[in-house]
């Protein structure tokens, strides 16, 4: 049986117990899922989840407390439920939570690079999966794609493919990418002078349209209708679009998610005018666990660092200084 | 084409020559690539031009900035009479003119939306009669846009749904198509023909003409056949009070503004002081249905606070509340960037005709 079809079984098993099944299913283009709400056995037909389901299903995981509800998780996303459910955001017990291997999946903008001058993604009429290829039919005839050129940045570091948290796991479990993420894309930027770090930020932000898909596609932003960028009293972030307003506001989001950011990377994917916003987070990611040595979204009982506080933390050597 | 009033050919090698003419008289804007994202940027002789990918933005803003001053003010204490704070209003700067280069027809025929609702024929105060805002008038009649003929359809594309076309000459100045080695340039007004007769462009031939409308008529191919979307105001009227289809067709959105920002017919703004001390600015800037603020009241209560009810609004104004006050036109041109970009997929196509076959089954 394929994984897919054990998937299938698993979902149509747990249809009975809950609200719905969050998955993937096809999208309006053939190289983006959408995300797929499961009610009644006939609605798995349209699910299929591998190298196409981009979507983080954990980000709607909120919106459903008080019911229970299954959902169909990567390794990534996995991580995004634990630690929803480590803050007390959705409850374990009106969840279930079924696992697959991920191998990866896949990023449109590469695959727009390397698609330039032939055809726009938004052309590609079918896409599938061939071993370590995508094939694409275009207008330009088909084209192959080797997938290590395409596939998200966030996979070739990712320490945990199969969920941590499952009550069911289809598939056989794979290899991490990584077992310690060495941040070298940020060693990378930081390598660049002040001035041009500013300047890039500058550049970048200043194409922001403000429509706030990176915070809202974000399933550890919990703020939602209440968030610092909408108030009007008090006034913290004017509504003029410069771009020390629009950086302004990514710096209180990265703060905000310091120490429970998994790096699902679903804020960058979201944005329509392809800001690297990750690397913000990922900044930030990288201080927590060089400072209280906390992983998100890997330990359901652990208590995220910014949330409690010990009056003597075991990293931070206060007393030495 | 019978409203073509002249006729010229600039090759690729000479076009930014031509823009720099243009630019002598006008703000230049233009596509331009940025990471993997197109947007309109204002342009300057030696900025690289981006063709091969269709915008990512609509060029509204160029007519409808997302921030824009509408006046400074300033108070000043009196020492004598400190009581007192003199008032002072600075107005905004006059708007230059500005000439948009390779936008798409779906984005020309996006400004036939705001125009009505922002010259005064769509709304009426029932005391004053018709309520003009100057601000957008005075950027809509000062911008001439150069309109570039799509080759290709994707698969977002739904222009021809709503009466448009991927060569559509409507609310466009010049038509620009690519053939054989630059651009044949049809001007279809006579402030496009002005633009024409700008620097010393070849008089196009009617062999470019002729391959002109055999790629504008590739395109045309390219396109699904459109649905009779007739009954859709009726349809989505009809479906205001069923909270369970909205929640179906919303499972998915995540509530965020990307359709609307990217969106050549969303108009709504906002208005807001931004001060600092005694003095500021008053500035009007984009605001979209998807937002809780959208519809929060002052005294607190909020008639929309789920997506649901928000993705109910944008659609139902699109397909319903729009054509029902401006002779049944769809507040939509096709564009499909609100698919395209949705980080969720969200396709309206969809939801346009889930309603229709909802209300036929009631």
């Amino acid at each position: 049986m394929s994984i897919q079809e054990e998937l299938n079984n698993a979902v149509k098993a747990t249809l009975p117990d809950v609200e719905c099944v969050i998955g993937w299913g096809g999208g309006p283009e053939a190289l983006r899922s959408a995300p797929l709400f499961m009610r009644e056995e006939a609605d798995v037909e349209g699910f299929k989840a591998g190298y196409f389901s981009v979507n983080n299903p954990a980000l709607y995981l909120p919106e459903y407390k008080g019911k229970k509800t299954a959902v169909v998780v990567k390794g990534c996303d996995a991580r995004s439920v634990g630690q929803l459910i480590a803050e007390g955001l959705v409850k374990r017990e009106e969840l279930v939570i079924i696992g697959f291997p991920c191998a990866g999946v896949i990023d449109v903008d590469k695959v727009n690079t390397l698609l330039a001058g032939r055809c726009e993604p938004g052309e590609v009429t079918a896409a599938r999966e061939d071993g370590n290829a995508v094939v694409l039919d275009t207008p330009a005839g088909e084209i192959r794609l080797d997938k290590k050129d395409v596939t998200a940045d966030k996979c070739g570091r990712c320490m945990y493919p199969n969920a941590l948290i499952a009550d069911a796991f289809v598939g056989d479990k794979r290899e991490p990418a990584m077992t310690e993420d060495d941040y070298a894309d940020l060693a990378a930027f930081e390598a660049l002078p002040l001035e041009e770090r500013m300047a890039f930020w500058e550049k970048e932000m200043s194409r922001c349209i403000r429509c706030y898909a990176c915070r809202n596609a974000c399933p550890l932003c919990v703020c939602r209708d209440h968030c610092v960028a909408m108030t009007r009293n008090p006034h913290w972030v004017s509504q003029a679009d410069g771009v020390r307003d629009k950086l302004f506001f990514q710096v209180i989001h990265a703060t905000h998610l310091a120490g429970r950011c998994t790096g699902c990377g679903e804020c960058q994917r979201a944005c329509p005018v392809g800001i690297p916003v990750l690397m913000l987070k990922r900044a930030l990611s990288r201080q927590v666990e060089n400072l209280f040595a906390y992983k998100t979204g890997v330990d359901i009982e652990g208590t995220p660092p910014l949330l409690t506080f010990t009056l003597e933390e075991p990293k931070i050597k206060e007393r030495d200084w | 084409m019978s409203d073509i009033v002249s006729q010229k050919f600039v090759s690729y090698a000479d076009l930014p020559g031509w823009l720099a003419e243009l630019g002598k008289n006008a703000a230049v804007y233009a596509p331009r690539r940025e990471g993997q994202a197109v947007v309109y940027r204002a342009w300057n002789a030696g900025d690289a031009l981006e063709c091969s990918q269709r915008p990512t933005e609509s060029a509204k803003h160029v007519v409808f900035p997302r921030c824009e001053e509408l006046f400074g003010f300033s108070r000043e204490g009196e020492p004598e009479n400190p009581g007192n704070r003199k008032l002072e209003i600075r107005e905004a700067a006059e708007p230059v003119p500005a000439v948009v280069f390779g936008l798409l027809s779906c984005d020309a025929r996006g400004f036939f939306s705001f125009d009505s609702v922002y010259d005064g024929s769509g709304t009426r105060d029932y005391k004053k009669g018709p309520v003009k805002d100057p601000y957008y008038l005075k950027r809509r009649d000062r911008t001439v846009l150069i309109v570039r003929a799509c080759k290709t359809a994707l698969r977002t594309c739904f222009c021809n749904w709503v009466g448009g076309d991927p060569a559509s000459t409507q609310g466009a100045d010049v038509l620009a198509t690519d053939v054989e080695g630059g651009l044949l340039l049809q001007a279809v007004s006579e402030r496009g023909k002005i633009l024409l007769e700008t620097g010393s462009l070849a008089v196009g031939s009617s062999e470019q003409a002729k391959a002109a409308e055999a790629s504008h008529e590739s395109a045309r191919k390219g396109l699904a056949p459109a649905p009779d979307l007739s009954g859709a105001p009726r349809a989505l009227l009809s479906l205001f009070d069923n909270a369970g289809f909205w929640q179906r067709q919303s499972a998915g959105c995540i509530s965020c503004g990307a359709c609307t920002y990217l969106c050549p017919t969303c108009y709504c703004f906002n208005i807001t002081d931004e001060t600092n001390g005694l003095a500021g600015t008053r500035i009007r800037t984009w605001d979209n249905c998807m937002s809780p603020l959208f519809t929060l009241e002052a005294s607190g209560h909020n008639p929309r606070t789920a997506k649901a009810v928000r993705l109910k609004n944008r659609v139902g104004h699109k397909y319903s509340y729009y054509p029902e006050l401006h002779e049944g036109r769809f507040s939509c041109t096709g564009c499909g960037r609100c698919i395209k970009s949705c980080p969720s997929s969200i396709d309206i196509r969809t939801i346009v005709q889930s309603a229709v076959k909802e209300a036929a089954n009631v």
